[in-house]
């Protein structure tokens, strides 16, 4: 045990001393976090939009105020016929048009029903379905309020709530992502090549030909990794939380019980890339193509699962990451306990359980 | 051929003066097209100081990795320190010391660290067995908080031998110590191979320089994968078939084609500041060396007989094997 623990003592010595170590286990998260959170985000800030107001009375105005004031608009007030606004859109970085009729206030009052122009730039489908969800979001919110001042019938329109995320803040949906990919790609980088650097040092060969069990080495390497990745998982949620707004509604055991199953699984992952490669560098570059592309490809936090081809939705049940997220997502967001997501952990544990026996049964005990 | 090899590692067994016996040990590479060792046998009495002497490539890093477990050989046996190089694998891994040719300490621990390392990881003490290392280590002293990365290399082969003795093992195994050292260091680090000897541990070394062979007690000259002779370096200069001669002049590039040219020399390879020839007819040459000499026409020649040196021996094996 006193072995044991020299052991584990000299790994944590190896990441204290290496700075590029330490620079990928802390550097990482950090960067990635404020990559996604302030670069990456498919939320969309400060479009700049035209509106063009025909009717200049009471309800238009107090629309576009809602409008103006809304953090995702930049607005523009002029005065354009219909012929204008091709030329307004060749013209500059403008997204989106908004045309008020005339006697826009009279129509909603007298009729019922009040009609509103949205013109959007479709070049890039992406943003321009974002905008106009964003103004039709902003318009029924007003039609209730201004219902509510009078007495009348309330108009019927489609409502549309977003759930659990009502501003569709991005965050909700990268933040469970990041920490899957920083988990998964500091530990199975960071074991895969710290056991690879010592075959390629030839440390492995003197380990190798001493008392210690060759599983032990094994797991005294793993454990710094596992700790570190504990303090990594932390600095990822208190930015997310603090930072980004990010909900924490659920058990936050919960959250790192099952994220040490993940860091498990990875370590093992890692264990495993080591036993079949022979440099640091071929190590690095599996462990980044077997963590990085799946994990942002079919982990669902970039691109949607559903619209995958039914085969690739198949593929997706084999990365570990797509449980990982669904999990972390359930549990910060909806704050849900282990009941509804048990089978996903089972899932993963599964995963982890096999992994890691196949990884200890492919473990080499000599060199050859 | 089975029963007789039987028979042979039984005597082995009973033995108890030898350490370390391998028995017709066969080692191939990449499914068979490189052979490393074809039939390798020969045993180190207890206490020894056993020499493998060779060119890179002859195969004593495989024999090395094949006796401390860490290959597995394509045929053969091997015993070490009693116990089965296959079957006892444990075994041998915690009772031999084990070197090898390539610099394996942490490089970004320090001296120390290293050392209470491997101490700690045969679960023994620095204390313990102190009065092993301490002839190397007092040297190593003043750097003790210096990183392993940053010594010179006599001193990193210091280091490294000091952690391979640190548990007292039985069995010592040093794959190539000095190669890369320079000549003050080899020349201390083989001072500390025979008091190491004093305390009864046997060793292993492996080397490609010539001249460190005499050093041994026994040695074993190695050329792809297979054992050429194995003596004590005395016996095995002994054995040299030939009378050896050297020879100089002012050119010695020139001397060495035309002596190669020459009917009556049998061979000629340079040994820095002569050439050593031998003879196709000993006796003529006896009788008279300046009728030999007048038919080189080169200036201010000089011969002399000699002793061989083991690597006179070397070639000489090397070359018959070839014929």
């Amino acid at each position: 045990m006193k072995q044991f623990f020299i052991f584990v003592r000299k790994e944590f010595l190896h990441v204290f001393r290496d700075n590029k170590t330490l620079l990928m286990l802390f550097g990482l998260p950090i960067a990635q976090i404020v990559l996604f959170g302030f670069a990456l985000t498919n939320e969309i800030k400060d479009s700049k939009i035209v509106i063009c107001d025909y009717a200049q009375d009471n309800a238009s105005r107090q629309l576009i105020d809602k409008i103006a004031v809304s953090r995702n608009f930049i607005v523009k007030e002029q005065m354009i016929d219909q012929q204008q606004i091709k030329s307004v859109f060749q013209q500059g970085d403008v997204k989106l048009v908004v045309v008020f009729p005339n006697n826009f206030e009279q129509d909603l009052l007298h009729s019922n029903q009040a009609q509103l122009q949205v013109i959007a730039d479709a070049s890039d489908p992406n943003t321009a379905s974002t905008l106009t969800s964003y103004i039709s979001s902003i318009t029924s919110d007003f039609q209730q309020n201004f219902n509510a001042g009078n007495q009348m019938q309330p108009i019927i329109s489609p409502e549309i709530r977003m759930l659990y995320n009502p501003e569709l803040k991005g965050a909700t949906n990268f933040v469970p992502g990041v920490m899957a990919l920083v988990l998964l790609l500091v530990c199975v980088l960071m074991t895969s090549v710290s056991i690879v650097r010592e075959k390629e040092k030839g440390t492995m060969e003197i380990l190798l030909v001493s008392p210690m069990n060759p599983l032990t080495v094994i797991i005294a390497k793993a454990i710094p990794y596992f700790f570190l990745s504990l303090i990594n998982l932390t600095v990822i949620l208190l930015m997310s939380v603090f930072l980004l707004d990010m909900p924490m509604n659920g058990s936050l055991l919960l959250l790192y019980l099952v994220s040490s199953i993940l860091i498990l699984c990875a370590l093992s992952l890692g264990l495993l890339i080591s036993n079949v490669t022979e440099s640091q560098q071929a190590a690095m570059l599996i462990s980044l193509m077997a963590m990085l592309l799946p994990t942002v490809l079919f982990s669902g936090f970039m691109f949607p699962l559903e619209n995958m081809p039914v085969a690739l939705q198949v593929v997706a049940n084999a990365v570990p990451s797509k449980w990982y997220y669904i999990i972390v997502k359930s549990i910060m967001i909806k704050g849900v306990g282990f009941l509804s997501i048990w089978k996903e952990t089972l899932v993963l544990s599964g995963m982890t359980l096999f992994l890691l026996l196949v990884s200890f049964k492919k473990f080499k005990i000599r060199l050859q | 051929m089975g029963d007789i090899k039987w028979a042979c590692t039984e005597r082995l067994n009973s033995d108890p003066m030898v350490d370390v016996s391998v028995q017709n040990i066969s080692k191939t590479y990449d499914e068979g097209t490189v052979k490393a060792l074809s039939g390798i046998s020969f045993e180190v009495e207890k206490g020894e100081l056993f020499g493998i002497v060779g060119p890179d490539g002859a195969g004593k890093t495989t024999l090395f990795r094949i006796l401390v477990t860490l290959l597995l050989a394509d045929a053969g046996e091997a015993m070490v320190n009693g116990s089965d190089v296959v079957k006892d694998y444990k075994e041998i891994r915690s009772k031999v010391g084990y070197m090898p040719g390539k610099f394996s300490l942490y490089q970004d621990l320090s001296v120390e660290e290293n050392l209470k390392f491997f101490a700690s990881i045969f679960g023994t003490t620095v204390e313990e067995n102190y009065h092993l290392v301490k002839d190397i280590y007092v040297q190593l002293e003043p750097f003790k908080r210096r990183r392993a990365g940053a010594l010179s290399g006599g001193m990193k082969q210091k280091l490294a031998l000091c952690c391979a003795l640190i548990h007292r093992p039985e069995v010592l195994f040093l794959d190539e110590p000095t190669t890369g050292v320079d000549t003050v260091s080899r020349k201390e680090f083989w001072e500390m191979l025979k008091r190491l000897k004093s305390e009864g541990i046997t060793i292993l070394v492996s080397t490609p320089y010539m001249d460190e062979a005499t050093l041994c007690e026994r040695i074993a000259l190695v050329q792809e994968g297979q054992i050429m002779s194995i003596d004590t370096p005395d016996g095995i200069i002994a054995r040299y078939p030939d009378q050896l001669f050297a020879i100089k002049s002012d050119n010695m590039s020139g001397l060495l084609r035309d002596l190669r040219a020459h009917p009556e020399v049998a061979s000629a390879f340079s040994f820095g500041e002569y050439h050593h020839i031998t003879f196709t007819d000993k006796q003529k040459i006896a009788e008279g060396a300046s009728s030999f000499l007048a038919t080189l026409s080169h200036h201010n020649l000089e011969m002399h007989t000699i002793t061989p040196t083991v690597e006179d021996c070397f070639i000489q094996l090397m070359s018959h094997d070839g014929r």
